[in-house]
């Protein structure tokens, strides 16, 4: 008996049958027949394997940067990189981490069905690592397994909600539509970034972006492979060239001359990258559009919280703009970390692009060009700043040479750390019980707000027309938003 | 079989919501035998798909992928649902 429950316990301890078991469901709740589900469920199990053997290729070429780093400047150097740092994660938390996304997708509808915060979080890479992040911080407070997958999955449901919604004020502005949300990790900076251009806007005169002529040929930028091997190729350049060329040929490189020895390292991390990303798409091919269905018959009126390129076709220069302005706040903190002697981040270049891009295009829509090179720079700023604060709230993982990336891993990565660190376990439970408390309480304010004000302002056949045109803008929103990607 | 593939720049979340857009809009026209896929720009090449679908912000990083449709909003169904029509008519599928 006991043989048996080994074995099963052998079978669904291991993350990649739990991920699988997560795509079988999936898509047997989508209704598909036995060949799709037999061969969306195994696409999954390899997908996962993918992804794990990418995290070997990338510690791989990790280690010597972290030597590197260490002999030239005496402290610790670390890539900020989700994808690099979550396949890492996930060889001793991929469980936990597998179960908090998936339990965390059901809190997120719940939520969404039953509060004012109508998001449902749809990037599901980055959801899945900040399930991973969830993971980790709560199995370093101290809590059994099965209680860092509860508390995980509140904690990711609770996030689902809120990150989006932190955004929504100033993604109307870009998109002129509550429809459609910001789901993204990066979420606090851009907002941070909105903030920062709405407080600087001023007159509001500074032109918008789109009119200016920006230069061409910088296409080359959108192809994350090749812009993750070139700015790693020019930090590892730069880095050994302050551990200079013996220690890097006699401790690292096995006499091989170290300039290519550190390019095919450089190329070696986008490689890893790729192939984790290539993991990663066949792990979530299954799982989110059952999410997405899902949440489409449960959530009425849900605002679908999308990816950030989303806001990237509506202001292509700020996109630029927004990137080189976040990756410029990031080399400035990273000085400023240097004089300070801390842990140094190097700027993680994904981040930039991604987040940095997405703040400018924000700042941009509050305040023009001056709005999209502030809110760039303080969310550099800011996704430099809080991976340091970051660290020592991840255990072990801490200590890896890669960490995560985005403004969000570190603002609510922090707040459940803190609380762990203020008092304990219990602490961080009282925390996401109040949180849900006040997800509830704004909800039932508002309600009543919006019922006290109708009431306030109709006579009888006022409220009677005001209620019918209410039934009229319901039934006819799907037709009256057709063209918002919301369903 | 026609392939339409969506592409961005990681291949992972607005390709993807493109992708499953094409699939419903494709759905609503009755419009069957087109296989749609997502992918990241740098695993795509010309050949790999017979229309190509990207945000006009990566339209000059997806210039020779042979026939690449740029879309001036990801998020805009009519606008996806105009293009993805005429697109699925080059190849001849007609609404049915």
């Amino acid at each position: 008996m006991d043989a048996v429950l080994d074995v099963l316990l052998d079978i669904f301890t291991k993350p990649a049958v739990i991920v699988a078991l997560i795509a079988l469901i999936g898509l047997a709740v989508q209704g598909k027949g036995f060949s799709d589900v037999l061969k969306g469920t195994v696409r999954t199990l390899v997908g996962f394997l993918v992804l794990a053997a990418g995290a070997g290729v990338v510690v791989g070429s990790l280690d010597p940067f972290g030597a590197m780093f260490q002999s030239a400047f005496n402290v610790q150097g670390v890539v900020p990189n989700n994808e690099a740092i979550v396949a890492q994660v996930l060889l001793d938390y991929g469980s936990a981490a597998a179960l908090i996304f998936f339990f965390g997708m059901i809190i997120n509808i719940v939520l969404a069905a039953t509060t004012r915060f109508k998001y449902i979080y749809l990037s599901g890479h980055v959801a899945f690592y900040i399930a991973a992040m969830f993971a980790v911080i709560l199995a370093v407070a101290g809590f059994e397994p099965w209680a860092v997958v509860l508390w995980g999955s509140i904690a990711q449901g609770i996030y689902m909600v809120v990150s989006p919604a932190l955004v929504q004020p100033f993604m109307r502005r870009v998109t002129g539509t509550d429809d459609v949300a910001l789901g993204h990790t990066g979420g606090t900076g851009i907002a941070l970034g909105g903030l920062v251009a709405l407080l600087t806007r001023g007159k509001g005169t500074s032109k918008s972006t789109e009119e200016m002529n920006f230069p061409k040929g910088l296409g080359f930028l959108r192809d994350t492979t090749v812009i993750v091997a070139l700015s790693m190729a020019v930090i590892y350049i730069i880095v050994g060239l302050f551990a200079g060329a013996t220690y890097i040929e006699t401790e690292l490189s096995n006499g091989e001359n170290f300039i290519v020895y550190l390019l095919l390292l450089a190329a070696t991390f986008s490689a890893g990258v790729f192939i984790i990303l290539a993991g990663v798409r066949v792990v979530l091919a299954e799982i989110v559009p059952a999410f997405k269905g899902v949440s489409e018959k449960l959530v009425k009126n849900a605002k679908p919280a999308l990816d950030v390129p989303i806001v990237f076709t509506f202001a292509p220069n700020a996109v630029l703009i927004g990137f080189l302005s976040s990756f410029v706040g990031g080399i400035v903190g990273m000085l400023a970390m240097v004089a300070m002697g801390t842990t140094v981040i190097v700027p993680g270049v994904i981040a930039h692009f991604m987040t940095g891009a997405a703040a400018g295009v924000i700042g941009n829509a509050t305040g023009g060009r001056r709005g999209a090179v502030l809110a760039a720079f303080a969310n550099g700023i800011a996704i430099t700043f809080l991976p340091l604060l970051l660290l020592p709230v991840l255990g072990d993982v801490g200590f890896s040479n890669a960490t995560f990336s985005d403004a969000d891993y570190g603002v609510f990565g922090l707040i459940l750390g803190g609380l762990s660190v203020a008092g304990g376990q219990i602490a961080i439970m009282a925390g996401l019980v109040i949180s849900l408390a006040v997800l509830y309480t704004i909800t039932f304010v508002m309600r009543a707000r919006d019922k006290a004000k109708a009431k306030a302002e109709s006579t009888p056949e006022a409220l009677a027309a005001e209620e019918k045109a209410d039934e009229i803008v319901e039934a006819g929103h799907p037709a009256a938003a057709p063209n918002t990607g919301k369903h | 079989m026609t392939k339409f593939l969506a592409v961005c720049s990681t291949g992972l979340g607005s390709s993807f919501m493109v992708h499953m857009n094409i699939d419903k809009v494709l759905k609503e026209m009755g419009i069957t035998g087109i296989d749609v896929d997502h992918a990241d720009l740098g695993s795509v090449s010309r050949g790999d798909a017979d229309a190509v679908f990207v945000g006009r912000d990566i339209a000059e990083a997806a210039e020779g992928l042979g026939d690449v449709v740029v879309l001036n909003s990801i998020i805009d169904l009519n606008e996806l649902r105009a293009k993805v029509g005429d697109a699925a008519q080059r190849y001849g599928h007609s609404a049915g």
